[in-house]
């Protein structure tokens, strides 16, 4: 039997790879992969609550988050696409422009 | 009437806050006749509520609320019924004096307007004492007059000798009011009020140890406040204040602010007739007491200073025993005269260019005729000399000390008052009679102003008169206090009264006869007996060596060892730790995102720890 | 039982293709595997009942997405492996295990749900129709309780589209890879 705990635990495992990938990862882009599984773990979290509790309020912010997701690769990736352009470097170490 | 309420009480404070706006220019003589109009104003408010309030109509008024939280409900309320209105007339009459006396005794002072303001200041204080109808306003004022006292006090700042003196009458007086605070937080809590009226009509129900407590809580603030022993050294030192504020505070209104309260919870004494014992007691010794220590003091002012504790201590005998309106009576004669008096001794002290020794004066008679008569009035007054005013309070006292049965309290009063006659004279003879010591010396002594002999006149008058209205000062008074039984048989009476006046007459007699002869010879001085008076019974030195050193010492113990080194070091110590850590951390803020997003993840491990041990009551 | 196979499946599936996300040196196969992961997730969604969230992850992640992704690829040289020096492993692999750890240890933890209460609970279209389904009942949460923050999510996909248009468009001329002489890429622009 499945139970709420083991979605959760896998939506767990899924955001902790998504956290390794975040600090690993150097390529820009890699990184927006990165984020993208941190948030389909937490969407997973979120239907997985909601059926257990019969509630449609997960589902909703699991569609809420995927709407964020898709304005965040826009507007990301257009950021990148002008960085890479400026630059000619999608590497994060090339970013130091935020040193105090 | 509640208009001239307003108008008596809040006149004062006008003239204060506007007076204060010129503080900072040189003198102008405008600070000085606009405030002693406004007192003047408030003394003609204070007459006609005089006039209106008897039996039935007390005029009681609630300003505004002021503190009310919980159950503590405070109004700014004011009541005048007898005896309040009694000390407003007291209060603003002598007020009056002093102001208008100021302006010609402060004309050369550069500080004029500033002396103004306080001197105002503190006539508004000592109106809301007298005035409110609860402890707390009464405390305010209390505060307030303490305040105003150390202001004049200290009013020649920059003389060492003076802001000490102000220091020290200021701290003493905070030693009492910690008693006075303490009794009224225990009225509040045993009857959960301090308005008069509820307190009084509770206190009857409360345990009788409680009401002694309270009762001796009181009369320790009273004790700082009237300098009794041994808070007492504050007031000779207070001297060194200018002469007007000697007369109005430290003689004539604010020492007698504890007669005030024991006369106003009179019904609380009433309860406890062991404390009033002691009281009156208390009040014998230190009428003989400062009385001895004026006997050889060569300071003008001081001799009437510690005459001033001496007749404070015969208000608390009559006060102690239960005769409350002839304490409030000495206390409204003793004010006129003894203001007089200090008033009188302003004028020498200009003359004499504010020398203060007694014995380089002398034979100022020829040169200052006025106020020497004037003085001689004050100094009869105080001896007790029928038909002046001193004669008819000071002898009731007497009377009451004998009728209650407490003959040592009435044998020491009697030995006080054969003193208070020969230092009062010793006084008069040094300073007006005898060999013109102060020709040798290079003094011109020259008479004051005329309009400030015209100012003291008032007072001349009613040191001679006020003892002919003690029979409806007593009818107007009681119908608020309670009464004080004579059982005496009258012979008894006359008798005291006779041998009151006759060691009176003989302390005169005595002190004119001798100083005649130029006064005692030059070896009393080394006489034990004349070293231990002149040296006020070493008890200044024992404060100094028993108190204040080793408070002294023990505040730079604290100051090096725990403030410098525990408490300094522990908030050095923080700040270095938050520096330190800041130094160390900025090497975070590398710029580089990747090496931040892994500093995000150990924030989110350190929350997710904190989520696995923190539970929240549920 | 079908559902203990299928939820099994699909979470080593989807793991291994995350990991290969996370891991791989080539971008073209992180992007490849992540398209992957997401419809794998897509069928917890379906597992879980909730047929229209999994329905709007294909349609919006696989497709959309992953093709917004694909595109951007195109701007870079993905033939290449990704070079990436990463200093400190030891604090990386510390940090990763610890938060994996307590994440973990969290989410199994026994869930207090004593007071919970659905606030628009399942099989709420009931009330409104014959055969209450899921994209009905989301449907009517959807457009009656959450109206504002649809339109509001509606208005920042807009203005994310805008953005991102603009960003990339702008000085579309003067790029840094024609400077460089990579003129393909121009092109393909």
């Amino acid at each position: 039997m499945i139970t709420l705990t083991h979605y959760l635990v896998l939506s767990g495992i899924l955001f902790s790879i998504g956290l390794v990938g975040v600090m690993k990862r150097k390529n820009l882009l890699m990184l927006f992969f990165s984020t993208e599984i941190l948030l389909n773990a937490v969407n997973v979290g979120f239907a997985a609550v909601s059926k257990y509790y019969g509630d449609l309020s997960g589902q909703m912010f699991a569609f809420f988050i995927i709407a964020v997701a898709a304005s965040e690769v826009a507007v990301g990736l257009g950021l990148l696409v002008l960085w890479y352009k400026k630059t000619g470097s999608t590497d994060l170490d090339s970013i130091q422009m935020m040193k105090g | 009437m509640e208009k001239y309420l307003y108008i008596a009480l809040f006149a004062p404070l006008v003239g204060s806050l506007v007076t204060a706006f010129f503080a900072q220019f040189p003198k102008t003589l405008f600070t000085g006749i606009f405030t002693s109009t406004l007192i003047f104003i408030s003394f003609v408010s204070s007459m006609i509520l005089l006039n209106y309030v008897d039996m039935d109509t007390i005029v009681h008024v609630e300003m505004m609320d002021w503190i009310s939280a919980g159950n503590l409900s405070i109004p700014f309320g004011f009541v005048v019924d007898q005896v309040s209105v009694i000390m407003m007339v007291t209060v603003t009459l002598v007020s009056t004096v002093v102001h208008v006396y100021s302006i010609g005794y402060m004309d050369h002072d550069k500080s004029f307007n500033r002396f103004f303001s306080y001197l105002s200041a503190f006539v508004f204080s000592m109106m809301i004492l007298v005035m409110s109808d609860n402890f707390v306003g009464l405390f305010i004022g209390w505060e307030g007059v303490g305040l105003c006292s150390w202001l004049l006090i200290g009013f020649w700042y920059h003389k060492h000798s003076a802001s000490w003196a102000a220091n020290e009458a200021f701290i003493m007086n905070r030693i009492a009011d910690l008693g006075m605070l303490m009794g009224l937080f225990l009225i509040y809590w045993q009857i959960g009020s301090l308005q008069y009226d509820i307190v009084f009509a509770n206190i009857v129900n409360l345990a009788p140890t409680t009401v002694t407590w309270i009762g001796i809580f009181l009369f320790i603030g009273a004790m700082g406040k009237s300098a009794q022993f041994p808070l007492h050294t504050w007031l000779a030192d207070a001297m060194e204040g200018p002469t007007p504020v000697s007369a109005l505070i430290h003689a004539a209104t604010m020492v007698t602010a504890g007669v005030y309260l024991v006369v106003r919870a009179s019904e609380i004494y009433v309860l406890i007739p062991e404390v009033g014992m002691f009281i009156a007691s208390l009040g014998a010794f230190v009428a003989v007491f400062a009385a001895s220590m004026a006997l050889v003091n060569r300071d003008l002012k001081r001799i009437i200073a510690y005459s001033t504790l001496s007749q404070l201590g015969y208000m608390f005998v009559a006060a102690g025993l239960g005769a409350y309106w002839i304490a409030l009576f000495h206390l409204m004669t003793h004010a006129f005269f003894k203001s007089l008096l200090f008033l009188g001794a302003g004028n020498v002290m200009h003359a004499m260019d504010d020398e203060l020794d007694i014995k380089k004066m002398g034979g100022l008679y020829s040169a200052m005729k006025p106020t020497a008569i004037l003085m001689s009035i004050a100094s009869v007054a105080l001896a007790g000399i029928y038909p002046f005013a001193g004669f008819f309070s000071k002898d009731k006292i007497l009377e009451v000390a004998f009728n209650d049965g407490s003959y040592l309290l009435w044998f020491a009063l009697f030995i006080g008052a054969g003193l208070t006659a020969f230092y009062s004279f010793r006084l008069v003879m040094l300073v007006f009679f005898g060999e013109k010591v102060h020709e040798k010396l290079g003094f011109h002594p020259h008479e004051a102003k005329p309009f400030v002999i015209y100012a003291l006149t008032p007072l001349a008058l009613l040191a001679i008169v006020a003892g002919f209205f003690e029979h409806s000062f007593h009818e107007f008074t009681t119908q608020l206090l309670s009464n004080y039984e004579f059982t005496l048989e009258h012979s008894v009476g006359m008798i005291l009264i006779f041998a009151t006046s006759a060691i009176a007459i003989s302390g005169i007699a005595f002190a004119v006869f001798k100083y005649k002869r130029g006064g005692f010879s030059e070896n009393i001085e080394n006489w034990g007996i004349y070293k231990l008076l002149s040296n006020q019974y070493y008890i200044p030195k024992l404060y100094e060596v028993a108190i204040m050193k080793p408070f002294t010492a023990l505040s730079k113990f604290i100051w090096l060892e725990v403030d410098m080194r525990i408490v300094d070091s522990t908030v050095d110590m923080i700040a270095k730790v938050i520096y330190g850590t800041g130094e160390k951390a900025r090497k975070m803020q590398s710029g580089n995102l990747s090496s931040m997003l892994r500093w995000m993840v150990v924030g989110i491990i350190v929350l997710l720890v904190l989520a696995i041990f923190y539970r929240p009551m549920v | 039982m079908f559902e203990a196979i299928a939820f099994y499946t699909f979470s080593i599936l989807t793991i291994i293709m995350f990991g290969i996300v996370v891991f791989t040196k080539n971008a073209l196969y992180a992007m490849s595997a992540l398209a992957g992961g997401m419809i794998f997730i897509s069928g917890f969604f379906f597992l879980l009942g909730a047929e229209f969230l999994g329905v709007v992850q294909i349609i919006v992640y696989s497709g959309a997405i992953m093709a917004i992704y694909a595109f951007g690829m195109m701007f870079f040289d993905t033939t290449r492996d990704v070079k990436e020096n990463i200093h400190s492993k030891k604090v990386l692999y510390a940090l990763s295990i610890i938060s994996a750890v307590l994440i973990v240890i969290i989410l199994s933890a026994p869930i207090y749900s004593a007071n919970i209460e659905s606030l628009y609970p399942v099989g709420i279209s009931q009330n409104y129709s014959e055969n209450p389904g899921n994209v009905q009942d989301v449907g009517i949460v959807l457009f009656i309780k959450y109206l504002v923050p649809f339109e509001l999510a509606a208005i920042m996909l807009l203005v994310a589209m805008i953005s991102g248009i603009v960003l990339v468009s702008k000085r579309m001329e003067m790029n840094l890879t024609e400077e460089d002489n990579h003129e393909e890429k121009g092109e393909i622009i």
